[in-house]
């Protein structure tokens, strides 16, 4: 079996799988590493929304093979340290989560897009297509733009 | 276990005899020294019979209904009254560390129960909210009906017995550091956890815990605080679990680190509930890369393996020949034409009056949680032990331990909070599919539906048929009645035994006479489905229907979804009301305030109406909807801005949802609740359905099954929570389904010119479905 490197929320990890092997369950079953989240496993919920290189992607539709020596950072990896994220904190203020389980996704989306541009408008905000079934949708817009003022 | 008499409940009181601390189980935490449990049943809110209010200011007007039988008594009641007895068992505990801890036995599904027990807690005791953890309780069958999370009455069952449990954990504190510095306990007093004497000495609750069980205090007088007094219930408060949910610390099912427990999916049949004859190639199967072992379950083939991925390409390796199933001659069609045929006859003749008549389809629909049926089992020859998110894990231990051949006390149900519930969770079917292929396998197994077997094989929230004739004499309504047919809700999930246990407290004989019959299904329509108008002649039933050709004991697999009966029947009379005011003329809002029974549903009308600025006018193609409900006993009214331009995609642009409970205790978390009910309401009357063909949903995925994305959601809600008012506390988790059902199709309705009647509005099939059978590729680039 092939063995693949590369950094995981800043550490170096090294894996043998093979090379058509998901990232997600390389990040989850072989690396423990379970913030990103199961929904559809054929990139349609975005559940699993991580970052590649800073660029949002969704670990169950990538292949393992494909992330050799690049950088990957999941919903683990987002604060620094104890210091959260602004979008991290923006959700707790505006206590988005509900059961919780879309919002790794939905905060890891709201990070790539406020990478992208630093006041997204209600149709940008639109674009992002992860499910929240608990319905948490308002808060999650209200909750990025209060993140894009602290960040803009 | 500590033995405690009952108390005299009138003054509050509450008496505890000494023997010393008592446990939840025999695990409990030696390091943690106080724990209490309440007597049974403290403070005790009796059932008061007859209506709230006359409304003597519209009743002369209106032609009134007589009080229904879920006014007086309605489904969470039943499960108030089945959980009293057991109330006594349940234990909160104080560590060394001054941590308070409760574990909760209840489900935490997203609705914020856990969050609003530790406020109750941290308000009684004086301790900051962070010194509370409320994890849940592993299934405790001594605790008989007391571990359904259901009926969205948790706070209702738990709020007088948890303050006083907690008032009463306080008192000890007190009088243990009263009695060590030989001061009256009332001149001590508590601040965050710790007791202060007038001298300046002072104690932690962590420091006086060992203490304060030893202590023998006979005559402990308790009483939980006045309400006046409240400082954080009643507060908005952010979920305790919110950080580690944003820093992805909060662990779900699949992700609980059970040495060993490895990745398992199932091939399962083409339709549902076919069976499995034959399999072909499990040797093979066992061969391929990653594979660690394959084996058959009633449901399905299951093959374990390191990755789900590797799973998956087993599952899709196998050869296997399946048995049909229960519905395989059935698609939407033919189940509703068979819904439609099972309807009995109106009583109310056609004649003389002018009528609405009116036929509602509601097809199936998935409870579609993000995450999939799920659970972890490791199972052994004489123990289990299984972690999934159990909504009735009592029930599931039960059952799970009878097919394995074990004792029910050597099977543990772990309860883990679920991502998502929706009435999904009550069955257990994910975790006796897990302990079965772990048995079999002879290792802990991780089992996991894919999203697409989730779609097409979990059990659905029933399809249904709505017949409502309403009519109208002399400018007044004069009568309202409704049938509903159904396929068959499954009740084999535990409340069906609640519902047998409660029945003799139930006010009237029908319900009691349904439960008495096992017609649980017709119980629970009567305790919850109720028309909130003077109508005049009311009547309603439910007739329920099974659906298949009878292979299963069951017919067709259901489950409940929240709200149960309500959203689709009630949200049909919300339609049927806008109909009847625009037959008398009337404007909707004023048509239902005239006709509501009670001023707390006229004040959510009118402050709906207020801040949503109810008949402003609307561009073309833009109509405002209102819809109004009553459930649990609370009253939630909303109103919709609808943008139908396109009438193929139309979007609620704007929302204002108005919610009295009675006594709220986090308002953030009950508007966190209409926001969820909203979108789940709007989802399923606009887009989400699904379309069964010769047995099996063709949907199998949400790029398949539409449920809203942030793109159909409002882009502005008005989220008001009313004021607390008569003191008694109603229910959040479903009844904000029906108000926004019915403004969503009056808006509609307004907006197109077109009579909503069959749901969902838009539900062309406008993809291509993935085959049957194979589970799908990973989209790779
Ligand atoms: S699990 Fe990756 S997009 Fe759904
Ligand atoms: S918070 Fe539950 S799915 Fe989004």
């Amino acid at each position: 079996m092939p063995s693949y490197t590369f950094t995981a929320n800043g550490e170096n990890v090294t894996v043998d799988a093979a090379d058509d092997e998901p990232l997600l369950w390389v990040l989850r079953d072989m690396l423990g590493i379970t913030g990103p989240k199961y929904g559809c496993g054929i990139n349609v919920c975005k559940a699993c929304t991580s970052l590649l290189d800073g660029e949002a992607v969704n670990p169950c539709s990538v292949k393992v093979s494909t992330v050799q020596g690049r950088e990957v950072t999941t919903i683990e990896g987002l604060a620094d340290g104890d210091t959260l994220h602004p979008v991290q904190q923006a959700w707790l203020e505006r206590d988005v989560a509900q059961c919780g389980y879309c919002q790794p996704g939905q905060i890891m989306a709201a990070v790539a897009l406020l990478q992208r541009t630093t006041n997204p408008t209600d149709a940008e905000i639109d674009e992002i297509e992860n499910v929240c079934r608990c319905g948490t949708y308002v808060r999650i817009r209200e909750a990025i733009k209060s993140a894009a003022g602290k960040l803009g | 276990m500590t033995k405690f008499p009952t108390s005299d409940s009138r003054d509050h009181t509450v008496s505890f005899s000494e023997s010393g601390p008592s446990g939840s189980s025999g695990s409990m935490n030696r390091r943690r020294f106080l724990a209490y449990a309440a007597a049974t049943p403290v403070l005790t809110v009796a059932i008061r019979l007859g209506l709230d209010s006359a409304a003597p200011a519209t009743a002369a007007a209106v032609v009134p209904s007589p009080p229904d039988p879920s006014e007086v008594f309605d489904i969470a009641d039943a499960i108030v009254y089945a959980s009293k007895p057991t109330m006594g068992l349940v234990v909160l505990e104080v560590g060394e560390d001054g941590q308070v801890r409760l574990e909760l036995p209840r489900q935490e599904m997203g609705q914020g129960i856990t969050t609003a027990m530790a406020m109750l807690i941290a308000e009684e005791m004086e301790v900051p909210l962070d010194h509370v953890d409320v994890p849940l309780a592993d299934g405790r069958p001594e605790l008989m009906f007391n571990q359904m999370t259901a009926g969205s009455c948790t706070l209702r069952t738990f709020y007088d017995p948890l303050r006083v449990l907690a008032a009463t954990a306080r008192a000890r504190m007190i009088a243990t550091a009263g009695r060590q510095w030989g001061v009256a306990p009332d001149r001590l007093s508590v601040r965050d956890g710790v007791v202060h004497a007038p001298d300046g000495r002072n104690a932690s609750y962590g420091s006086l815990s060992a203490a304060a069980a030893k202590l023998s205090l006979p005559d402990l007088k308790v009483s939980p605080k006045p309400e006046s007094e409240h400082k954080i219930v009643g507060t908005s408060t952010p979920r305790i679990d919110g950080h580690d949910i944003v820093t992805g610390r909060k662990q779900f099912t699949t992700d609980v680190a059970v040495p060993g427990a490895m990745p398992t999916m199932l091939r399962r049949p083409p339709t549902i509930q076919g069976t499995v004859e034959a399999v072909h190639n499990a040797a093979e199967v066992e061969q391929l890369p990653g594979v660690i072992g394959v084996t058959t379950v009633p449901t399905g083939v299951a093959v374990m393996a390191e990755t789900f991925e590797r799973a998956r390409r087993g599952v899709n390796a196998l050869d296997v020949t399946f048995g049909p199933g229960p519905i395989d001659g059935e698609s939407n069609e033919s189940i509703m034409q068979q819904l439609r045929r099972s309807i009995v006859p109106l009583a109310v003749p056609e004649v003389g009056a002018q009528t609405v008549d009116a036929e509602f389809e509601w097809p199936a629909a998935n409870n579609a949680a993000l995450e999939p049926e799920c659970a972890v089992a490791d199972v052994g020859s004489d123990r289990a032990e299984i972690w999934s998110g159990f909504q009735s894990p009592i029930v599931a231990q039960q059952r799970i331990a009878q097919e394995l051949g074990l004792t029910q006390d050597q099977v543990t149900t772990h309860v883990m909070p679920a991502g998502g519930g929706f009435g999904r969770r009550v069955f257990w079917d994910a975790a006796m599919e897990a302990a079965l292929v772990s048995q079999a396998l002879g290792r802990p197994a991780r089992v996991m539906w894919h999203r697409t077997d989730d779609m097409r094989h979990a059990r659905v929230r029933p399809p249904t048929y709505n017949k409502i004739r309403a009519s109208v004499l002399g400018g007044q309504v004069v009568s309202y009645e409704q049938r509903v047919a159904g396929a068959a809700t499954d009740f084999r999930q535990g409340l069906g035994e609640i519902l047998t246990y409660s029945a003799d407290a139930f006010p009237t004989v029908g319900p009691r006479k349904a439960v008495g019959n096992d017609l649980f299904e017709e119980a629970v329509f009567t305790l919850m489905v109720s028309s909130p108008y003077n109508f005049g002649a009311y009547t309603k039933e439910m007739i329920p229907v099974k659906v298949g050709d009878g292979s299963t004991s069951f017919g067709m697999n259901t489950t409940s979804y929240r709200s149960v009966p309500c959203q689709t029947a009630r949200g049909c009379e919300e339609i049927v009301a806008d109909e009847l005011a625009a037959l008398l003329g009337m404007d909707p809002v004023d048509f239902r305030r005239a006709h509501v029974k009670d001023d707390r549903a006229r004040a959510v009308l009118d402050k709906a109406a207020e801040v949503a600025g109810w008949g402003k006018r609307m561009p073309a193609g833009f109509a405002q909807g209102v819809g109004y409900h009553l459930e649990s006993r609370s009253h939630h009214a909303c109103i919709v801005e609808l943008d139908a331009r396109d009438t193929e995609r139309p979007r609620v642009t704007r929302a204002t949802s108005v919610l009295d409970v009675g006594k709220p205790i986090n308002p953030l978390g009950l508007q966190a609740q209409m926001l969820g009910c909203l979108i789940d309401a709007l989802s399923l009357t606009l887009t989400a359905g699904l379309h069964i063909v010769d047995g099996l949903p063709l949907e199998g995925s949400y790029s398949q099954y539409h449920f809203a994305r942030q793109d159909d959601s409002p882009l502005e809600v008005h989220n008001i929570v009313m004021p607390p008012n008569d003191g008694r506390m109603g229910g959040s988790g479903e009844v904000g389904m029906a108000a926004p059902t019915g403004a969503i199709a009056n808006a509609y309705a307004k907006a197109t010119g077109n009579k909503p009647r069959r749901f969902p509005l838009h539900f062309p099939v406008d993809f291509e479905p993935i085959p049957p059978g194979k589970l799908p590729e990973p989209a790779f680039p």
